[in-house]
């Protein structure tokens, strides 16, 4: 990704100081603790050896006591030195993992639409969730015991070598091998386990479209052909998870044979040495038993070193986005309007997507338009012209990437964010709501949070239905709480865009799950709320443009014709071919689909390009 | 208190299960863990015979040690090397033999574990396509899905790690135990005392553990149901404002499970330096009891040695044995959801008798049917229709008037209650499930594409398509010309940015998906609903045409989509009130009369 300058392993971590200051004293306190727990595991075989040499010698029942003693305080020691790293690390490090996750999940709620775009969801989730703990795991025992571990290995190895030269040469000699064979496991491993996590994304994948696409499955009667297609990818991921399982059966396979054949050949040189009398018993025993104190940490150290890599790439994920600047945010000296009319221009406007196509022509393509205060304005186009993205330019979900668009003469740019955002509220086609009540979910953006408010909020948007849920404006809805249909959230995004009572009001496409009754019934409300705000309303029915004062008609990008819908109906064929259907909305009473599928409604359906129907001759329309 | 049975998914959201229903889900459980082990039974139990061998091996070095140590020492100094080399090449045969076992038996695990998983995935996938639409209908896709991920990921867990550990960790232990117990009782006897405080504190751990396990996964939940939510509906949150308010609300969420997981983290604090406690204290013991011995000279001192490094090694696997239980746990819960779905039993069943219907025409005859959803309210009452092969019918009538109900009993995603609806004269209930699927396609307004190109997704009407026939069905229905200004044409991945189609576009890919599947009936609900205009326009010149040899049902709420039908039902509270061609209808006075009539204003 952000490939340009990869850091060093050692500076990439050092960023997390950032985060981690507050808790480093208890860190480097933790650091020590573990020292000392090792140390002191290892001080116990010596121990061992005074009592067992003496338990041979001449003084021996004497010596017992006290050695057993000594032996007992210090196991004692290394258990509660143990405590005292566990203790300091660990509340620390909760509240490190803590900072980070509100900070990654602040900095990406001020991210632009445009990088939530890029970012799947998902993507992100796994920043905020699997990354974070695992820096945390890192910081609290991968990097603690790379430390601590590390030095016990060397003190261990210098006992050892004291204990006697040779079996201890023998010993590490024969014991670094683990170290290389940790460290290439790591590798093949970490190469298989990326790839079954690839292929366990997509078998989810699959999974979730079997089920969200059941009804076209069972039309099709294709189950046969999506099971054999899922039962290929289930088996390549059994496939990788056998090849990550062979890669971990040899490791341990080295990992057990290793330091048992070394303890073996030091047993048998140490035998001979012993029967030379080169070595006490004593020594013996606290050679065995000091092998057995350093064989974790032997076996770690390996597996430590590839913890720290992936505390790295996982810092890196997590930096990626912390480190995204924030392209759309107030600007330094922002204006204030004093008194908001709602006078909305465009003034020669483009917008184009950053990863668009060089070639491409601008999405947006140079849009003049004025809406007076007060004054209702349809937007009217065919998919791709250009719509839905006129209307994320008001509040400045996007940015225009040439000309401006001003609020009450003031460059929209010029404003506090939460400024313009008061003075314009948008319902969406994709009708989000949140997890909460419906009283919150509706007051979202209001000033006015009175029951009165809601209640003309919700009365506007016929969203009567309201009363009929299990608590009422209380019930929780969304993800956590009550589902709703299609229509009952779009009336509810309604409400709440007219709650908000902002002066400029952004509606795309707002009616479009409605069935038809109901929509008479909304736009009788909605002409009340419109008659003293300014509005941009995207219509894609002929009952919804006559809610507005003036159309514009857009056409690739462009304002193609502006005036009342009976004038464009005169003037403009191409209005004519866009709008004034063969069948101006004959209602036989009938839903145009309360149970709208989301899917269907999610698409924003006029950021893309193309859908060019136009090899149909003009007056094909009017059959019957 | 059985306000409903536990069977197949009902008991899920219960919390008031009664001690018998229960242990049914139990029982449900193991029969279905019975079932996916049978057919590894052979393999099954190679594998324990390995990593039985495998862990004693393991577990006589130390003693093997002491042998070195106590018989190898004098005897090497009386000039016999025997001991020494028995010892000594004892040591190096276990450590390779046992060493090659246990990546052997690591091996096997995984080939029974991944062979478990995937029988297991292949059941809840093949069961749920073949669940009727009513049960898709009341469970939910989120809990569906998550039955074949996140339960699925539990049960992974337990068998990828938590069961072998269990497995190794127990015989370790095991072996250990009775390797100091025959090379010293007395030493055994201690390491028996040790296991009173040991329990304790492993019961202590485990029961708290549980509770706290359970308040992370459901803190993590909250906050990850939270995250998405956020990152979901970014521009509702930007454009109200709510970043404020979210941030309290997430912080709070993060301290929660911050708080969750610090405590367990406290536990395993405490829980692991009591083991070293514990097992310490016990090496201390054990020196105590064994010093006076070896100075007595009644305990060698290899002995003694061995039971130092037995008792020190007792205690390493115990902390992966205690979280087992939780693993467990979940997993078992996870197993108890899975099996319920597996229990369910499709509404609409395949026939045992299927009859072919290898060259359908399209004719179709309701014979009497009555349908309702469930116990819920009857749609359609008493339905009788016969539609001659090739017509085409528009349905209308008002929202709850049952047109959507015929089309799915049409296609079959319910069987009536009472009556048949036959093709050709074939009871659908009888016929060929392929041949029924290929014979009937209904489009929806619901246009759903999988993932890959463009042209996988029209295929899907017809697997084997040539590059050749999905273009011209793309063609046919006015598609092609958009899907050549994507960035890949027909290629297009229709996740990506760029390929991402629009509502419209998408019932136009959707219509093509049908039309290459050629089909003897088509069914089209609202199929045209979410097309602008001008593309409606085009899918109904395309539509007259592609419709001339089919049987066709049209439901649609514009009227223009009802011109191109041979025949016009109008339909109200499940019953057909008026019945006729277009210009009959229109000349009449009837329903339909008037509403074009209104229409007809509409246009002046």
């Amino acid at each position: 990704m952000s490939a340009v300058t990869r850091l060093s392993t050692l500076a990439a971590l050092w960023r997390l100081v950032r985060f981690a200051r507050p808790a480093l004293p208890r860190l480097i306190g933790g650091m020590v603790a573990g020292l000392v727990a090792g140390l002191v595991a290892l001080a116990i075989p010596q121990v061992l050896e005074v009592l067992v040499d003496s338990a041979v010698g001449a003084d021996a029942r004497d010596a017992i006591v006290p050695a057993t003693l000594a032996i007992l305080g210090l196991g004692l020691l290394e258990a509660g030195a143990i405590l005292v790293r566990r203790w300091l690390v660990l509340t620390p490090n909760t509240r490190v993992e803590a900072a980070m996750r509100s900070a990654l999940y602040e900095r990406l709620q001020r991210l632009p639409v445009s990088f939530h775009d890029r970012w799947a969801s998902g993507q992100l989730l796994s920043r905020a969730v699997s990354d974070l703990s695992l820096i945390r795991r890192w910081l609290a025992f991968g990097l603690v015991l790379l430390v601590v571990n590390g030095v016990t290995v060397l003190v261990g190895a210098v006992l050892l070598i004291g204990i006697q030269p040779v079996l201890g040469i023998v010993f590490i000699v024969g014991a670094l091998p683990i170290w290389i064979i940790a460290a290439r496991f790591e590798r093949t491993y970490s190469v298989a386990a990326r790839r079954s996590q690839d292929q366990a994304g997509d078998l989810a994948t699959a999974v979730e479209e079997s089920v969200h696409g059941i009804r076209v499955l069972k039309a099709f009667g294709r189950g046969g052909y999506v099971q054999e297609k899922f039962e290929r990818q289930a088996e390549q991921l059994r496939g990788t998870e056998l090849e990550k399982a062979r890669a971990a059966a040899v490791l341990w396979r080295w990992l057990t044979l290793i330091p048992d054949t070394v303890l073996a050949l030091c047993l048998i040189v140490g035998v001979i040495i012993a029967a030379q009398g080169g070595l006490t018993a004593g020594a013996l025993v606290a050679f065995f038993a000091t092998a057995t104190v350093l064989r974790f940490p032997l076996d770690s150290i390996g597996f430590l070193l590839a913890f720290t890599l992936d505390a790295r790439n996982a810092t890196d994920r997590f930096f990626e986005v912390i480190d995204t600047p924030v392209d759309i945010e107030d600007p330094r000296d922002p204006l204030a309007i004093e008194a908001p009319r709602g006078r909305l221009e465009f003034r020669g406007v483009h917008f184009r997507y950053a990863d668009a196509k060089d070639d491409a022509k601008d999405l947006i393509d140079g849009v003049d338009l004025v809406v007076e205060p007060g004054e209702t304005m349809a937007l009217v186009g065919i998919t791709g012209s250009g719509k839905s993205t006129i209307t994320a330019l008001v509040p400045r979900l996007y940015d225009v990437t040439g000309g401006e668009i001003l609020l009450d003469g003031v460059d929209i740019r010029r404003l506090r964010l939460s400024e313009l955002r008061r003075h314009v509220a948008m319902a969406f086609e994709d009708s989000t709501l949140f997890s909460d009540s419906v009283r919150d979910n509706v007051l979202l953006g209001a000033e006015d949070r009175s029951d009165a408010a809601l209640k003309q909020a919700l009365e506007v948007a016929q969203a009567d239905f309201v009363d009929d849920l299990p608590n009422g404006v209380d019930t929780v809805i969304g993800e956590e709480g009550l589902s709703l249909s299609g229509g009952q959230r779009q009336r509810l995004a309604l409400a709440r865009a007219v709650a908000a009572a902002p002066r400029v009001l952004v509606l795309d496409d707002p009616l479009s799950a409605l069935d038809v009754d109901t929509e008479a019934r909304v736009e009788a409300g909605l002409r009340r709320v419109l008659a003293d705000t300014t509005a941009l309303i995207v219509a894609h029915r002929p009952s919804t443009v006559a809610l507005a004062d003036r159309v514009a008609l857009l056409d690739e990008g462009r304002v193609a014709a502006v005036g009342t819908h009976s004038e464009l109906l005169a003037t403009s064929e191409r209005y004519r071919f866009v709008i004034s259907s063969l069948d101006d909305e004959p209602h036989l009473g009938e839903g145009c689909g309360l149970d709208i599928d989301d899917e269907v409604r999610r698409a924003s359906r006029d950021e893309e390009r193309g859908a060019e129907t136009l090899g149909i001759p003009l007056g094909e329309g009017g059959r019957s | 208190m059985t306000a409903t049975p536990a069977t197949g998914v009902q008991g899920e959201d219960r919390d008031d299960l009664t001690r018998e229903e229960s242990k049914a889900l139990r029982r449900r459980s193991v029969r279905l863990l019975g079932s996916l082990l049978a057919p590894l039974k052979g393999r099954f139990v190679a594998t324990l015979v390995v990593v039985v061998v495998s862990t004693a091996l393991q577990v006589a070095g130390p003693a093997l040690i002491a042998v070195g140590i106590d018989t190898g020492i004098p005897a090497l100094v009386a000039g016999d090397w025997g001991p020494l080399a028995w010892a000594g090449g004892g040591f190096v045969v276990a450590g390779i033999a046992g060493a090659l076992l246990i990546g052997r038996y690591q091996i096997m695990q995984a080939k029974i574990s991944q062979a478990i998983l995937f029988e297991l995935r292949r059941r809840v996938f093949r069961k749920t396509q073949r669940l009727s639409l009513e049960f898709h209908e009341s469970y939910t896709s989120g809990r569906i899905i998550s039955r074949q991920t996140s339960d699925l990921d539990s049960i992974r867990e337990l068998l990828d790690s938590g069961l072998g550990n269990l497995v190794t960790g127990v015989l370790y232990v095991l072996f250990t135990g009775i390797a100091l117990v025959a090379l010293d009782p007395p030493s055994g006897l201690v390491l028996a005392v040790a296991l009173i405080p040991l329990w304790f504190l492993t019961r202590w751990f485990q029961t708290r553990s549980q509770r706290l396990f359970r308040q992370t996964r459901t803190t993590s939940a909250k906050l990850i149901v939270r995250f998405v939510e956020t990152m979901t509906g970014i521009r509702a949150v930007q454009a109200f404002r709510k970043e404020g308010r979210n941030d309290e609300v997430f912080q709070g969420l993060v301290e929660d499970n911050r708080v969750a997981n610090a405590k367990v983290f406290r536990l395993f604090g405490t829980f692991d330096p009591g083991l070293v406690l514990i097992g310490n204290v016990t090496v201390a013991a054990v020196l105590l009891v064994g010093g006076f011995r070896v100075a007595d000279g009644g305990l060698a001192i290899g002995v003694l040695l061995a039971v130092v490094l037995y008792v020190r090694r007792f205690f390493d696997p115990l902390e992966d044995l205690a979280m087992f239980y939780n693993g467990y746990q979940s997993a078992a819960a996870a197993l108890e959801k899975i099996s319920g779905v597996l229990e369910e039993r499709p509404t609409v069943s395949d026939p045992d008798h299927p009859v072919p219907l290898p060259d359908p025409r399209g004719r179709l005859r309701f014979d009497a049917v009555r349908f309702g959803y469930g116990d819920g309210p009857v749609i359609l009452p008493e339905f009788s229709l016969d539609v001659p092969a090739g017509e085409t019918i528009a349905l209308v009538g008002s929202t709850g008037a049952g047109k959507s109900t015929l089309a799915k009993l049409i296609s079959r995603f319910y069987d009536p209650s009472a009556g048949a609806i036959t093709l050709d004269g074939v009871d659908l209930r009888e016929a060929a499930p392929r041949d029924l699927r290929s014979a009937v396609v209904m489009v929806t307004q619901e246009a759903y594409l999988f993932s890959g190109t463009v042209a996988d997704n029209i295929a899907l009407g017809k697997p084997s398509a040539s590059r050749e026939e999905i273009v011209a069905a793309a063609r046919a229905v006015g598609a092609h010309d958009f899907i050549e200004a994507l960035p890949d044409g027909y290629d297009t991945d229709v996740n990506k940015r760029g390929g991402r189609v629009s509502a419209g576009q998408r019932q136009l890919l959707s219509f093509a998906r049908a039309f290459i599947a050629d089909p003897a009936v088509l069914i089209l609900d609202e199929a045209t609903a979410s097309l602008d205009i001008p593309s409606e326009r085009a899918v109904q010149t395309a539509l007259q045409t592609l419709l001339a040899e089919r049987t066709a049902i049209i439901i649609a709420h514009r009227l223009s989509t009802v011109a191109i039908a041979d025949r016009v039902l109008v339909m109200e509270h499940g019953r057909i009130v008026e019945d006729g061609s277009p210009a009959e209808l229109i000349a009449g006075t009837g329903r339909f009369a008037s509403l074009h009539a209104a229409w007809r204003d509409s246009l002046a």
